[in-house]
């Protein structure tokens, strides 16, 4: 057998869900008894049998990814309680397995997975599809690339000039069906708190106001900018005009394109919105969200001109 | 031998891996340390906290690149994307040499972020040594490879580990971070003397050893790095730098993380043998 052929077959036990008292499962890939396939591949030795061997990789495989998974998804681990939280991680990485070399891409499919395999989330599919997503948008906001951000009175010059304004990269928007924001700091709050202390009693408490939590959450439509500021992460609630412009924005419209689409279902009054854009403008401008306009998308534009 | 070109020349002391609890202490405190060796693959990335965390780092202290998943010896062709990230990497730190393990951990495109051994055959010592090259002339800095802790052989296996590793590096003409704590680990599982290991290695080619603590179970020993150097691999540790020289040596401790001191002093307990070398080489 080739080093490809090898490396693929070990693979394949390797990468093979565990069973539910966390041992290796004692049929093989493709059918057949695991304890002959392992001996086919691996040698034993006086205190291990060829499985027992192989099930040390198969047992880290899983440990250090649903660690890593229940890291980043703190708040859909809350909303579908630990159990389920595994038993789902398991499925998804079973049929999505990583294509990263790093972790930190685990998740990245995590929200079209469960699109695609509802059952997993039931009768919680809303809230916790926008906890997916939230928790996604986490960390792309936390290490997201940044370009060197406008200052406020850069942003008259392009307004003039009707100028494709850029917002950061880094920064995320969400429109959400549940307040889950709230929902994920107090997850979050809890298991920090919880960390520090060894108490089963505060840590049942823990648990206990976090299913409060997650019962008495309403549905209410939030519309959320998921940026950092001194390379912290916050979660900014912003209004539907506001989540509407940005939106135009890094979909590449002119700022005058923008500002027209986001008032275009407005309730604001028409004298009202000159202020609140310009209030909504230079609070971006202060948090940094904007960067320069591409150099090719200028040049596009004078080209436009000039037909 | 303090400096080598697989180490760039180099004489870097004693080193500790630099971990997010120690983060707030050095900036803060910016303790005297030799150096510090960063897992690359936590800075692989487009923003945020961690390069800005780098940046101020690599301003007051010497950083030297680790990887943990170029996967050496899997069969398959390097990821451009991540030798790409690792090439910008590399010129953000200007790391004089880069290590990552002689092992493989992905298949077909499917990744299982473990460090999974090699089948000690020339087959895979060429493939391994081929990827070795390629990789080395992308990134444009020298390579160390690292010998991994395993709790398992092949069959297929032609030769022992030591004499794999050889041949890899000599086909290769890299470097060699040898890691006597996983020298330990291997040897008590799979039942070698780890001292011919240690003695089979070509010292000339010894960039860096790392040393660290292991969890002992019933029936192995498992790479966790949440403990001190147990005195067998100081001994082992003895050995080496007896063969190599006065080496860049670094303690790894990446779990259940102790303060900044507790790590840094177990780090420097690495003197007392270096200082011997230091004497020998000195009479």
């Amino acid at each position: 057998m080739n080093l490809a052929n090898l490396q693929r077959a070990v693979a394949r036990a390797v990468m093979q869900p565990l069973t539910p008292s966390e041992h290796m499962r004692r049929n093989a890939p493709g059918g057949g008894r695991m304890s002959a396939y392992a001996a086919r591949f691996i040698k034993p030795n006086d205190r291990l049998t060829s499985l027992e061997r192989l099930e040390i990789y198969n047992r880290q495989y899983w440990f250090r990814l649903l660690t890593s998974m229940a890291e980043d998804f703190p708040g859909l681990r809350a909303i579908l309680g630990g159990s389920r939280f595994e038993s789902m991680c398991k499925a998804y990485l079973t049929e999505r397995p990583s294509r990263s070399f790093t972790l930190r891409n685990l998740g990245s499919h995590l929200e079209s997975w469960l699109r695609q395999n509802r059952e997993w989330i039931r009768n919680k599919r809303v809230l916790a599809l926008d906890m997916v997503r939230l928790e996604w948008a986490d960390i792309e906001a936390f290490d997201g690339r940044a370009e060197p951000a406008l200052r406020t009175e850069d942003l008259g010059e392009i307004a003039r000039a009707n100028l494709n304004l850029r917002i950061q990269p880094y920064v995320q928007l969400l429109k959400l069906h549940y307040p889950v924001d709230d929902l994920l700091l107090e997850v979050k709050e809890g298991g920090d708190e919880g960390a520090d202390r060894a108490s089963n009693a505060f840590q049942e408490r823990r648990k206990r106001s976090k299913v409060r939590a997650i019962a008495e959450l309403r549905r209410a439509q939030i519309f959320l900018a998921v940026h950092r500021l001194d390379f912290s992460v916050y979660f900014r609630r912003i209004e539907p005009e506001e989540f509407a412009l940005l939106n135009a924005l890094r979909n590449g419209k002119s700022v005058e394109c923008a500002i027209e689409l986001a008032f275009r279902k407005s309730a604001i009054p028409a004298a009202d919105r000159a202020a609140s854009v310009q209030h909504s403008f230079q609070t971006w401008a202060a948090l940094g969200w904007f960067c320069r306009p591409e150099k090719n998308m200028r040049g596009e534009k004078s080209r436009e001109k000039r037909a | 031998m303090a400096g080598n070109r697989f180490n760039g020349y180099t004489d870097y002391g004693i080193g500790i891996g630099l971990r997010s609890p120690h983060y707030q202490h050095i900036l803060s405190r910016k303790p005297v340390v030799d150096w510090f060796e960063i897992i690359s693959e936590n800075f692989m990335i487009d923003g945020g906290r961690p390069l800005h965390i780098l940046d101020q780092i690599l301003e007051q202290y010497k950083v030297v690149q680790h990887g943990v998943s170029m996967y050496f010896g899997s069969a398959e062709k390097p990821n451009r994307e991540h030798l790409r990230r690792l090439k910008d990497l590399v010129k953000r730190t200007k790391t004089p040499w880069l290590s990552d393990h002689l092992c493989w951990g992905s298949v077909d495109g499917r990744y299982t972020h473990d460090l999974l051994p090699m089948p000690y055959t020339f087959e895979a010592a060429r493939i391994t040594a081929q990827k070795v090259r390629e990789v080395r002339d992308f990134l444009e800095v020298p390579i160390a490879v690292e010998n991994v802790s395993s709790y398992a052989e092949y069959h297929v296996s032609e030769m022992t580990e030591w004499e794999f590793l050889n041949e890899v590096v000599e086909r290769a003409d890299c470097g060699i971070l040898l890691d006597v704590n996983n020298i330990y680990v291997s040897s008590r599982n799979h039942g070698f003397d780890p001292f011919t290991y240690v003695n089979s290695v070509p010292a000339e080619r010894v960039a860096q050893i790392h040393i660290a603590g292991h969890s002992k179970f019933e029936k192995y020993i498992l790479d966790t790095h949440d403990h001190p150097v147990i005195d067998p691999v100081w001994k082992l540790y003895e050995r080496a730098v007896q063969r190599a020289g006065h080496t860049a040596t670094l303690l790894e401790w990446d779990d259940s993380i102790p303060s900044f001191q507790e790590v840094h002093r177990e780090a420097l307990k690495a003197n007392r043998f270096l200082a011997d070398t230091a004497l020998r080489i000195a009479v």
